[in-house]
């Protein structure tokens, strides 16, 4: 980079900001001064077309464009190839059976590790820097996390010395060397492993909230009927938080359907690791085949749209109790 | 209910409280209960103990062998750091300042990412602010209908937008920016604009939602008294909604930081993938498939690029968070 670079970057930046203020200045300016005549709608126009626009240009027109493409050959004729396609070829199907897998294995294991962590935690000395912790990972970007972990499953081979902590532990114990991350079908599981180390932290603060949102009075009672820990736990504490959980889990299998960072920075969607996130983007941005990455987001579109809708219901119903 | 979050989080309470609990409740009990429960909460402290360690044990490593020189790297575990040591910031000075064409140069794309960050934050801040601050206060027949529609778009993934989008910034904005590039030269043709844009755009949804649930609960004397004063609607927005919406403002403004400086998808499609434009992530995942066993400059640059994210979540923990999980179904 040399200082003409950075100049430039410099001078874009502040350029961005002095366009962006001018033009908010601007129409904050005209709506103040807007004709006596019906300058409620002058006002409301001011400030709600910008973000309308961004919404219309960003996310409503490419959502409609993008349905119309799945079903649409490379010249523009209608047809149901892309999704003949993607239920037909063997690494499409692969690709599938990879996410299904995800998505049952990552939000039930970190919701449990998550709920035992912050139990095991609850009450407990030095709370606070435990639960930093398991929520650091959050804060960790997918392909730094990426990184971290294919470090940990580096290999070596033969007599060499192993710098990857998961062969050395192998190696230890007697065993051989393996190349993780190109093993089929340990390598999905590997992966899967980096998304619940991310997940847990998440899990476990909203479980650790909900946890001591339940009353005392009905735990003692519970111990006062001579129950023991984990009668407590499946009758008392579990149905008290099962609003939380439900959020916890469900919120996870979202993210994990669209799980793309991790599987892009470690495999790059090779060895049958592929996720279908990540196929949407190699087949429309490094395959150039738009209508099956169209069909791709489509369907990623279909799996995710229950689990808002049960997840939103759940969020209100919540709020209209409180 | 007053935050943004959809829940209320202990990690606010000072731990003052939650220590003062727990002592009043031990000392209460007759001492042999105490005894028990401390007995079963050793298995607790244990489990707990071992979870802690598995989870810090990966960036741990990372951050050990980041110090390492490369040749140790290559050949020893970063555990035996004792047996074979070695402590060096050459792999910082290499991937941060080293000029050759081979190294990760990574000083030009922390710029970038700043820069990213910065407008990619500040954009959508402000619009859904204003846009929250119509749905929650100025009054127009179908308001209901649209903020619910508006809020229903959270369920659109990134990926049902990225084609298009794409298509219709080379169609509008490539023009502008090759204007852009005409008149001042030193500012490259491929530029930050796409980037902020398509950020500001996939943020708008959730930003709308969170910022109008907080907007909406400022008490409407408030807002009726500055009406009946004769305030413009820019008037109370300023003067009123803005300083008292700041709490939710901050939540929202370190969660749209963090998921702009993590991103890899947004940047992939719009960046361009050059020295230009694009942030560390993109550089550090480009990396991994060009040098994947160039593990001095992998884990220095993975540790730069979190180190940032690391600092806001230690020092703003409490907003960043609510402002995070607020916003996890977003994306």
């Amino acid at each position: 980079m040399t200082t003409g670079d950075l100049l430039g970057k410099i001078l874009q930046v502040v350029m961005g900001l002095a366009i962006f203020a001018a033009i908010i200045g601007l129409l904050i300016f005209f709506i103040d001064k807007a004709p006596k005549r019906g300058r409620d709608y002058w006002q409301l126009a001011g400030f709600l077309t910008p973000a309308l626009l961004f919404l219309a240009v960003g996310l409503v027109y490419p959502a409609i464009r993008t349905s119309i493409l799945a079903f649409q050959d490379s010249s523009g004729d209608w047809t149901f190839d892309n999704f003949i396609w993607t239920f037909t070829q063997p690494a499409a199907i692969r690709t599938l059976i990879n996410t299904i897998i995800w998505v049952l294995l990552v939000p039930t294991i970190s919701t449990a590790i998550g709920l035992a962590y912050a139990i095991f935690i609850d009450k407990s000395r030095g709370e606070k820097y435990y639960k930093v912790i398991l929520f650091m990972p959050i804060a960790i970007s997918f392909v730094g996390a990426g990184i971290i972990w294919r470090f940990v499953y580096e290999y070596r081979s033969g007599e060499r010395d192993q710098i990857g902590l998961l062969n050395a532990l192998v190696v230890g114990f007697g065993g051989e060397p393996v190349q993780w991350l190109q093993t089929d079908p340990i390598n999905t599981f590997l992966l899967i492993v980096v998304m619940i180390w991310i997940q847990t932290g998440f899990a476990m603060v909203l479980l650790s909230a909900a946890i001591k949102g339940v009353p005392t009075e009905q735990i003692e009672a519970a111990q006062l009927d001579g129950t023991n820990a984990w009668q407590r736990f499946i009758n008392v504490t579990v149905p008290g938080i099962r609003g939380a959980l439900v959020v916890v889990v469900t919120t996870i299998s979202i993210a994990t359907l669209k799980v793309f960072d991790i599987v892009r920075t470690m495999t790059a969607g090779n060895f049958n690791t592929s996720v279908i996130a990540n196929e949407m983007y190699t087949q429309a941005f490094r395959a150039s085949e738009i209508g099956r990455g169209s069909a791709l987001a489509l369907i990623l579109f279909l799996l995710v749209l229950p689990i808002v809708v049960y997840n939103v219901n759940i969020l209100r119903k919540q709020r209209e109790i409180r | 209910m007053s935050s943004v979050a959809p829940a209320d989080l202990p990690v606010s309470k000072d731990k003052g409280s939650i220590e003062a609990a727990e002592e009043a409740e031990y000392g209460r009990k007759p001492k042999t209960a105490r005894v028990k429960q401390r007995l079963t909460s050793r298995t607790a402290t244990i489990a707990s103990l071992i979870i802690a360690v598995l989870w810090t044990i990966p960036t741990f490593g990372l951050f050990i062998s980041s110090f390492r020189p490369a040749e140790l790297i290559r050949t020893t575990g970063w555990w035996t750091i004792f047996q074979n040591p070695g402590f060096t910031f050459d792999n910082y000075a290499e991937v941060l300042l080293s000029p050759s064409a081979s190294s990760p140069q990574l000083g030009a794309y922390i710029v970038n990412s700043i820069a990213i960050t910065l407008l990619g934050t500040l954009i959508p801040l402000v619009l859904a602010t204003m846009a929250a601050y119509a749905f929650a206060w100025i009054k127009f027949r179908g308001a209901n209908v649209l903020f619910i529609f508006v809020f229903a778009l959270q369920i659109v993934p990134l990926q049902m937008a990225l084609v298009p989008l794409l298509q219709i910034f080379s169609t509008w904005l490539r023009p502008m920016q090759a204007w852009v590039h005409d008149v001042i030269p030193i500012i490259p043709e491929q530029n930050y604009a796409p980037v902020w844009l398509a950020h500001a755009m996939f943020a708008m949804p959730l930003a709308i939602f969170l910022l109008h649930n907080f907007i909406a609960e400022i008490p409407g004397d408030v807002i009726e008294a500055a009406r009946v004063d004769g305030a413009t609607h820019g008037q109370i927005f300023f003067r009123i909604v803005l300083p008292l919406a700041t709490p939710a403002i901050a939540s929202f403004a370190i969660f749209q930081f963090i998921w702009v400086w993590n991103d890899l998808l947004v940047a992939l499609i719009f960046s361009g993938g050059t020295q230009d434009v694009a942030p560390l992530t993109q550089r550090l995942a480009e990396l991994t498939g060009t040098r994947g066993q160039a593990w001095e400059l992998l884990t220095a640059g993975a540790f730069i690029s979190i180190v940032i994210p690391l600092i806001v979540f230690f020092s703003l923990q409490r907003y960043f968070v609510r402002g995070l999980l607020a916003g996890a179904t977003k994306g």
